[in-house]
């Protein structure tokens, strides 16, 4: 990509491909496309806004058939261009500007690569069957499917599959791909494929998975790439023109991870019994009265826990205090010290390799597994409804608001069961919605302790 | 020397009832029969030797069991302790690690072939896996990585570990890992591991009424036999690994690595995929329904495994072993799985009155579950979730419990084979999945048997190890014929096949 100055308005790329058939692109190569500095900054954010809100949808716990309407929306709005034959361009050139800006750390493509992804699997899933199976041509895919003799021999266990996901038997015409199990986890995670002899048979239906794999590993292979290119040569050469746009871009969108504690939330080992009971989440909380009533907790409560603690402001002095105060009690104070004490220090970033480690956010523990005798995951999703109502109605929520929360539990809207929990509790609206345990505690406190340091700020103000 | 009588709660028990034994304390033959029994003590009975179940050989110790002959429940272990400090490591440890730890064997394993014979090897491979020891006073030494066998081997004497740990290969020499491990980009990262699994019983806790925790038995072992079967069946057919190595835990569970090429390479997010296709039971106390079979059909890795094994270990075996009907307790649990209130209140009416009537012939928890069969699969009562009742009943007691989180991660630790467990003084012998049904985890060679065993042979030269006329022959002989022999075969090939590949594309690519 050559990128030229405002004035310019060449463009050397052919614009008649692009309205005949819708593509996708699978960004494989940066194409030989001149774009102007302005717009090398605005298609960006365009598909940022796009991006950012995939991740919002997805971490409200929307359910597919409404992520699919928000993307075409999403995509509509954000990536038109007022001439048609430049909408393929605008994808092309905002993804590699894109690329550029969230190659630089882990965590930022981490997140773009989940969002890249999701974002191709719903574009995918709205193509036509051509346009499909032109991007698995691309991805060699066409030439893997099953001939009939194989079919034949697989049939009876291909019917199954299906019916045991609630679908019929596949018909004699049914299109299977054989591919190596190792390229669709999420249909072996599901069982929702047949696999034989380290392959699995893929259904038509079910081949968005496929290519949103291969989508995924390659993207991410290229990610790095781009970065050691940006470290190595990019970001030295393009110091005063593009450089300062890349490092712009990336830093507002990521939200708030609460690896730093709050203005107001910094609690002490005295404080926690009482903002437990009003502060804590029902997940925290269920965690810490279980904490207190069996003086132990498995491996994903102590984390799910003990990272929240930290993000609330306990320090690591407190932590190890008030964690030894429990287990201590049941397992005794040396073992304490030998097989859990590491552990907290681990989540402190003061061993192994020192990683200061983030608190869960929602979406991560809604998607945990808790297995027996855990205690962590979401009680919104995790508990059984009349476990449910119960902890709810300890902590306090009246009964019509406790129909409306299981309704949507039962709707499977976690993150909404959980604020209107919030709200039926603290007697107000929560409009952004929850989307971190330690988000409640910070907006909890933020009601329950209106600002004790203001008065001391005005202090300091008014004397100057 | 000094014994206190004292009640032992070893982790979350502190009563426990061993069959109808009652295991009154740990010491010597000689002292035993010149203990002055502490006052208060009442015992009574006859005082067998060390058998079958439940001993700890952590001292020069016999563990002796006194019968009471009419004492059913609430029976309490006492444990007596010894003042001094246990010498397990001191006298037992290092004779074992010198004479029958099989070094050379566990070395074959890991070098995968690279043993630098063939100008494919990759030289740095050994050097680059991660060991970890667990020595005495609980002392943790991660990331110990050797260059070649006699290292390996001279540590190890050297150290005497409680434990020994095996971790994944590095991208680098462990030992090297601070100078690249720097700042966001970790070129110090695991790219080789095997696929594990960990089956404990401890997991099991809910469906056995035999044992609770640390506890194994025979009458709860099958469920090991069944993960074994269940697993390692699939392993082979669905996903197409062949060298599998299974080993005893030694205490209360099983272990698995599967060794292949392509299962080493596996990255994290195969491994959850994996390890998530064999999950069935879910949730804990505080969830509901545990295991939900939808659908009309069952996936068909599901319906082998039930068709196969389930149902026929839960009928014939465990159904009266563990009886699981017998006792009104027992058979409400089944009876709550029912989602029809009708046909749990027709069995439980049935059940009630059959105390008295039931036939001596057949086995109580036979008849009533053929009862149970009958009304759930008659088709008479057609409510929702009843098509698949039985088969979820049977799952629930049956189907393996994998450890999920240490399957997933390439960076997870697991003990090696051969190491002998602190607490029982077994070594982790591996098991023949084709022969799982007769593997007994109360037979296992003890390293305090071990050690008997050496000293009344005498001192022997024997060129394939002094292990060759102790118990552990068969344990090492099994391993390398069914596992390890297998394993360096296909691993020379894949070295061979890929560095002939390398060589032609090199030729290739030299043209004029």
């Amino acid at each position: 990509m050559e990128i030229v100055r405002p004035q310019s308005h060449r463009n050397l790329f052919s614009s008649n491909d692009a309205v005949s058939v819708p593509s996708l692109p699978l960004y494989r190569s940066a194409p030989p496309l001149e774009v102007r500095l302005e717009d090398f900054e605005s298609f960006a954010i365009d598909r940022l806004r796009v991006l950012k809100g995939i991740s919002d949808g997805l971490s409200r716990g929307k359910k597919p058939e409404e992520m699919e309407k928000l993307v075409k929306e999403l995509w509509k709005v954000n990536m038109r261009h007022q001439h048609a034959s430049e909408v393929l361009n605008k994808d092309i050139i905002s993804h590699f500007v894109l690329r550029l800006v969230y190659c630089r750390t882990e965590d930022l493509r981490k997140w773009f690569l989940s969002m890249e992804c999701a974002l191709f699997r719903y574009r995918f899933r709205f193509l036509t069957p051509e346009a499909q199976r032109a991007v698995m041509d691309n991805f060699d895919l066409t030439c893997r499917a099953v001939n009939n003799v194989e079919f034949e021999s697989i049939k009876e266990k291909l019917g199954q599959v299906a019916r045991s996901m609630g679908q019929p038997s596949p018909t004699v015409d049914a299109i299977f791909y054989k591919v190596p199990f190792e390229e669709v986890p999420e249909l072996v995670a599901g069982r929702k494929v047949f696999i034989s002899q380290g392959y699995a048979y893929v259904a038509m239906n079910q081949v968005v998975s496929l290519v949103a794999t291969l989508f995924r590993s390659q993207l991410s292979k290229t990610l790095i790439l781009t970065n050691r290119k940006w470290t190595s040569s990019i970001r030295e050469q393009e110091k005063h023109r593009l450089t300062p746009i890349v490092e712009a871009l990336s830093s507002s969108y990521l939200g708030p991870d609460f690896s730093q504690p709050r203005e107001y939330a910094e609690i002490s080992l005295k404080d926690i019994d009482q903002v437990a009971k009003s502060s804590f989440p029902l997940c925290m909380r269920h965690l810490f009265d279980k904490l207190k009533e069996d003086h132990h907790l498995k491996h994903g409560g102590r984390m799910q826990l003990g990272l929240f603690l930290k993000g609330v402001g306990l320090n690591l002095e407190d932590a190890l205090a008030f964690w030894r105060a429990e287990f201590s009690k049941k397992v005794g104070l040396e073992k304490f010290e030998k097989d859990y004490s590491y552990n907290i220090r681990h989540n402190y970033g003061k061993e192994g390799k020192r990683t200061d480690y983030t608190p869960y956010s929602c979406q991560k523990i809604i998607s945990s597994t808790p297995g027996a005798g855990d205690q962590h995951g979401c009680p919104y999703r995790h508990f059984s409804e009349e476990n449910l109502r119960a902890a709810l109605s300890r902590m306090g929520v009246n009964s019509r608001a406790m129909e409306d929360v299981m309704d949507k539990v039962r709707n499977r809207h976690y993150q909404l069961a959980c604020t209107l929990t919030f709200e039926a509790l603290h007697g107000m609206t929560c409009d952004a919605g929850i989307n971190h345990p330690n988000q409640y505690f910070s907006d909890s406190q933020k009601i329950l302790q209106p600002k004790k340091d203001s008065s001391a700020q005005n202090l300091v103000t008014a004397r100057e | 020397m000094d014994f206190q009588v004292g009640i032992v709660s070893e982790g979350v028990e502190d009563v426990s009832v061993i069959s109808d034994c009652v295991m009154v304390g740990i010491f010597s033959k000689l002292e035993w029969e010149e203990t002055d029994w502490p006052q208060g003590l009442d015992i009574q009975g006859e005082i067998f030797f060390l058998s079958s179940c439940h001993h700890t050989c952590t001292s020069s110790l016999y563990s002796f069991f006194i019968h009471f002959s009419s004492c059913k429940s609430s029976s309490i272990f006492i444990q007596m302790i010894p003042q001094q400090e246990s010498d397990f490591d001191h006298n037992y440890l290092k004779p074992y690690y010198g004479k029958l730890f099989p070094f050379a064997d566990i070395f074959k394993w890991m070098t995968y072939g690279h043993d630098g014979k063939h100008p494919g090897c990759d030289q740095s491979y050994f050097g680059r896996r991660e060991f970890s020891f667990t020595l005495k006073g609980d002392f943790y030494l991660r990331f110990q990585s050797f260059n070649n066998a006699l290292e390996l081997e001279n540590s190890i004497k050297e150290k005497c570990p409680l434990k020994i740990d095996i971790g994944p290969v590095y991208t680098v020499d462990p030992a090297k890992r601070h100078a690249y491990a720097q700042g966001d980009n970790n070129v110090f990262a695991p790219v080789e591991r095997e696929l594990i699994f960990d089956i404990d019983m401890t997991d099991y806790d809910d469906v056995r009424y035999c044992c609770r925790g640390a506890d194994v038995c025979l009458n709860c072992w099958p469920l090991m036999t069944i993960a074994i079967k269940v697993i390692d069946t699939s392993l082979r057919d669905d996903f197409g690994f062949k060298h599998i190595l299974w080993v005893y835990s030694g205490r209360r569970g099983v272990h698995c690595w599967v060794c292949d090429g392509k299962a080493r390479r596996l990255t994290n997010e195969q491994r959850a995929s994996i390890a998530d296709y064999y999950r069935v039971y879910k949730g804990n106390e505080n969830s509901h329904k545990k295991v939900s079979l939808m659908g009309a059909a069952l996936h068909p890795f599901l319906a082998t495994s039930y068709t196969n094994v389930l149902k026929d270990y839960f009928e014939k075996i465990l159904l009266t072993s563990q009886n699981l009907l017998a006792t009104e307790e027992r058979y409400e649990k089944i009876l709550s799985m029912i989602p029809d209130e009708s046909i749990a209140s027709e069995l439980r009416g049935k059940w009630q009155d059959s105390r008295r009537s039931s036939s001596a012939k057949e086995d109580i928890n036979v008849v009533r579950w053929e009862q149970c069969k009958q009304l759930l699969q008659s088709g008479k009562h057609k409510a929702q979730g009843l098509r698949r009742c039985v088969e979820e009943i049977v799952f629930f007691f049956t189907y393996p419990r994998l450890d999920m989180e240490v399957s997933k991660h390439m960076n997870h630790l697991l003990k090696a084979p051969f190491c002998v467990h602190p607490k029982t003084g077994r070594v982790c012998v591996p098991i023949d999945p084709n022969q799982c049904d007769e593997f007994d985890p109360t037979t296992v060679p003890t390293l305090f048997q071990l050690l008997e065993e050496l000293n009344n042979e005498g001192l022997r030269a024997d060129v394939n190890g002094e292990w060759n006329g102790t118990s552990l022959g068969n344990a090492i002989t099994l391993f390398r014929s069914s596992f390890l022999e297998p394993l360096q075969k296909a691993c020379k090939e894949e070295i061979e096949r890929s560095y002939n590949l390398k060589l032609q594309q090199s030729k290739n690519s030299v043209g004029w």
